[in-house]
């Protein structure tokens, strides 16, 4: 290990690492605007020059590998008035509009200049101008502001795989473009803003609407995949502000979707604030008690076996373990949370989650995906899976139809016999599976959620089996869920009891009259077609689908309005917390069914919401690591049995995939211009 | 002799007498006192009265919602509220002073960029409902153009010495 000696200590460090990672370590601070930890190296904005001795001139400390023997300092008075130079000349053409800049008060350049500033400028000639360029409906850009530090360049080449921006242009007219003047079409894109560290880009639905000094910060969960990235949600008041990614790598480093940052918009539209009662025909709007009292009348009489419930992909953890025991206490065990009808098997653990891990992604070496579009159902994993495609020697195929997944994929085809000839062993890609140290295999949701989704489990997991994929330190079996409510219904046990109905009967019994009331928690995404027969009670925060036939209406609170647990896609237990309170009347979904279980004569045991973690645990051990993740033992699931025909992606719209997406005026919004204003104009349309 | 010397006193009016001579010294010297609602007393330019938003010349409002002033105020009297206006440009839907709430210490004319929020020479705006003393962007607006020769003047005067 290279010995280098920084402002008169020396220090041991990796060899490999570049000066400014090893000042990093030593506690040394340089400032920087191009070098960013998860991106290739620019050496481009030249803020990080430090002065090396038997050096003539000063090094960009980003862009050079320590060697043994070096000294280096950061804190000579050469090396600030160095570092004011750079400054002075990146604020030759930046404007001065901090004022009506969205990016003042979190600005790299704003705070750098503090440090290294001059309290006025030498240069008296006008200022570059450059045009703003459209980059579709999420981000703004001012690009008079910009200094070029391709940091957006080089996040969109290396980590989102889309090649829709560039610089061109030398000198003075140097631009960042998207070529085309068209939407970045990743769905990462948002996270250019983050990245920028001046205002060039920033958001446009949040544009001028706060300052960060006004802003409330909370750490969260998202719910908008299964995913669980860390985000941090930014209130003032009683409304959400904007989402931004929180550091978190074991799950997301610190990137997150565009669906994440931008769907809170719909949290303020739509909502349901006061409970309805259905009087003849027509939803009115009622108080608890007569909601309440609604309700009991409905259930009263009725045999536990004519009650079900399902629960949808937003529920959190404690309401679907409150309403689990509610269900229990009426004799009823029809309940399920696997409303797109999923065949995994609850009694195995390892049958449901993504047992490799996410960070685990980077120790693998070949990947067979079937049936799922990791793009569309969890774009956040899906970069780590382009991440350790570029780190090489990466084979990956995929049984499913071809879409551009932003890395070279080896299409096999789109039909699930495919998947039965690599369990054999007689498909050439199964050998590659087995000669492979660490194979992966991720199973679609939508894969497992067929009518033969069993028997499509079964033969991955024969696959993984026979790929040697299980191992005492590995386990390559994955389905990638793409609800966040799912892994923790499952793990609660939500799902059809001794006698019960999964969600595919249920629906079926309303039809014919076997189930007479349904409970809906937050369940929007079933068919509800024939839900006009039962008594519907919905509970959720969002009037959509359920809610239009719901006869009875519990408002709910949305993922920033209440402290719950959800459990990500890997089984890692995760918390939200209450970042602004529910609107109106609506409340806390565990208070609410807790509630209704007194007027129902079913009280349930739990007071505070210690009470129901209490419950939680007792329900399910794994509930009692927070952020950590229980390793599944490997056993026999699925069925045998004959599959045939193509597989589908079940995502028809990344943008819109939950009621509170639904509702978002920006997530229509990129619909139109991202997935939907290709089709049918020219080049001279608008 | 105090008796007599009392007597004296008394029986010539000695203290009435110099009464009389003290208001009839101060009766012949200018007056000190103004006649308040018809006359009043010189005002410093850099007085911290009711305030106001100016605006350009051209008409166009200077208040660009960088929300320092929301910011800087000790009192937290300022609410500011902004988007993006049909041109594109950064202005205020919501500027609210609660007058009630403000200390007139002048921190908002201070962190102003734009010269928008000034403290103008006015403190007569007594009102008979609280509510009244609960300013509104119009109502800031208004005062703006009401004042704004004696402002602009009023700036020139001190920009010197800023």
């Amino acid at each position: 290990m290279p010995k280098i000696t920084i402002d008169g200590t020396e220090h041991e460090v990796d060899a490999g690492m570049t000066i400014l990672q090893a000042c990093e370590q030593a506690g040394k601070e340089v400032p920087r605007f191009c070098y960013h930890d998860r991106l290739s190296i620019a050496g481009n904005c030249r803020m990080c020059l430090v002065q090396m001795e038997r050096s003539p001139k000063p090094v960009a400390s980003c862009a050079m590998p320590v060697a043994d023997g070096m000294v280096v300092y950061t804190d000579t008075p050469e090396v600030k008035k160095m570092r004011q130079g750079v400054m002075e000349f990146l604020l030759i053409n930046h404007p001065l509009d901090c004022p009506i800049c969205d990016q003042g008060g979190e600005c790299d350049l704003q705070d750098q200049a503090m440090a290294y500033g001059m309290d006025h400028g030498r240069y008296k000639e006008n200022k570059r101008a450059v045009e703003d360029k459209h980059m579709g409906p999420l981000i703004k850009t001012i690009m008079t502001r910009c200094i070029h530090c391709t940091r957006c360049v080089r996040f969109s080449t290396e980590v989102a795989g889309v090649t829709d921006m560039g610089l061109i242009g030398r000198g003075e007219n140097a631009e960042i473009v998207t070529y085309l003047d068209q939407a970045v079409s990743s769905e990462l894109s948002g996270n250019v803003i983050d990245l920028c560290p001046v205002g060039a880009l920033t958001s446009k639905p949040y544009a001028f609407a706060a300052r960060p000094w006004e802003l409330k910060k909370t750490e969260s969960v998202d719910v908008s995949d299964a995913q669980g990235c860390a985000i941090r949600v930014d209130s003032r008041g009683p409304e959400v502000m904007r989402v931004l990614p929180r550091l978190n790598e074991d799950v997301n480093e610190e990137w997150i979707s565009d669906k994440t940052r931008y769907c809170v918009d719909g949290l303020k539209r739509q909502r349901l604030d006061q409970p309805y009662v259905r009087v003849k025909g027509k939803l009115q709007p009622a108080t608890w008690p007569e909601a309440f009292a609604a309700v009991a009348k409905a259930i009263k009489g009725k045999q536990g076996s004519e009650i079900a419930a399902i629960a949808g992909d937003l529920a959190d953890c404690e309401s679907m373990l409150v309403l689990k025991e509610l269900m229990v206490g009426l004799g009823s065990t029809n309940m399920d949370c696997r409303q797109d009808g999923s065949k995994v098997d609850p009694a195995q653990r390892a049958s449901y989650i993504f047992n490799s891990t996410i960070a685990g992604i980077e120790d693998a070496d070949a990947l067979l995906i079937v049936g799922a579009n990791p793009r569309w159902e969890a774009p956040v994993l899906n970069a780590r899976i382009r991440k350790r495609y570029l780190m090489g020697k990466f084979p990956i195929a995929a049984i499913g139809p071809a879409i551009d997944l932003s890395y070279p994929v080896d299409w096999l085809g789109e039909d699930a016999d495919i998947l039965a000839q690599i369990a054999a062993g007689t498909h050439p890609f199964a050998e590659i599976l087995k000669t492979a140290e660490r194979p992966m295999i991720i199973v679609g949701s939508g894969a497992v959620a067929r009518p033969d989704g069993a028997a499509v489990l079964g033969l991955a997991r024969q696959a993984a089996d026979a790929a040697g994929a299980v191992t005492a330190d590995w386990n390559g079996f994955n389905v990638l869920q793409r609800a966040a409510s799912r892994v923790g219904g499952l793990d609660l046990g939500f799902v059809p009891g001794e006698g019960g109905m999964d969600t595919g009967r249920i629906l079926d019994g309303a039809a014919t009259g076997a189930v007479k009331v349904i409970y809906l928690l937050g369940a929007d995404e079933i068919d509800t077609k024939d839900l006009d027969k039962p008594f519907v009670i919905y509970q959720g925060h969002h009037g959509d689908a359920g809610a239009h036939v719901a006869d009875v209406i519990l408002p709910g609170a949305a993922y920033t309005e209440k402290d719950a647990t959800y459990v990500n896609l890997e089984g890692r237990v995760q918390r939200g917390q209450l970042a602004v309170y529910p609107p109106g009347d609506a409340r806390e979904d565990w208070k609410i069914i807790r509630a209704l279980s007194d007027t129902l004569n079913a009280t349930l045991p739990y007071t505070t919401l210690a009470d129901v973690r209490r419950g939680l645990v007792k329900a399910n051990p794994v509930f009692q690591g927070i952020d950590d993740i229980q390793a599944a033992p490997w056993g026999e699931f699925g069925t045998t049995g004959e599959v045939s025909g193509a597989f589908t992606y079940p995502i028809a719209n990344f943008y819109m995939t939950d009621p509170i997406s639904r509702a978002s005026a920006t997530m229509a919004e990129c619909t139109d211009e991202i997935l939907g204003g290709g089709e049918g104009k020219t080049g001279t349309d608008g | 002799m105090s008796f007599i010397g009392q007597s004296a006193k008394a029986l010539f009016l000695k203290e009435l007498v110099a009464g009389m001579a003290l208001t009839l010294k101060y009766f012949t010297k200018p007056k000190v006192t103004l006649n308040y609602p018809y006359e009043k007393g010189p005002l410093s330019p850099r007085f911290r009265g009711e305030h106001a938003l100016r605006r350009y010349p051209n008409g166009e409002e200077r208040c660009i919602a960088c929300k320092l002033c929301e910011a800087i105020c000790p009192a937290q009297a300022i609410t500011i509220e902004a988007e993006p206006r049909d041109d594109g440009s950064r202005r205020t839907t919501r500027y609210d002073i609660d007058m009630v709430k403000c200390i007139y210490c002048g921190y908002c004319e201070e962190a102003c960029p734009v010269d928008a929020i000034v403290e103008g020479p006015n403190f007569e705006y007594a009102t008979e409902t609280r509510e009244e003393l609960l300013y509104d962007k119009d109502k800031l607006l208004a005062n703006g153009d009401r004042w704004e020769t004696e402002l602009a003047e009023r700036l020139r005067a001190d920009a010197p010495y800023r």
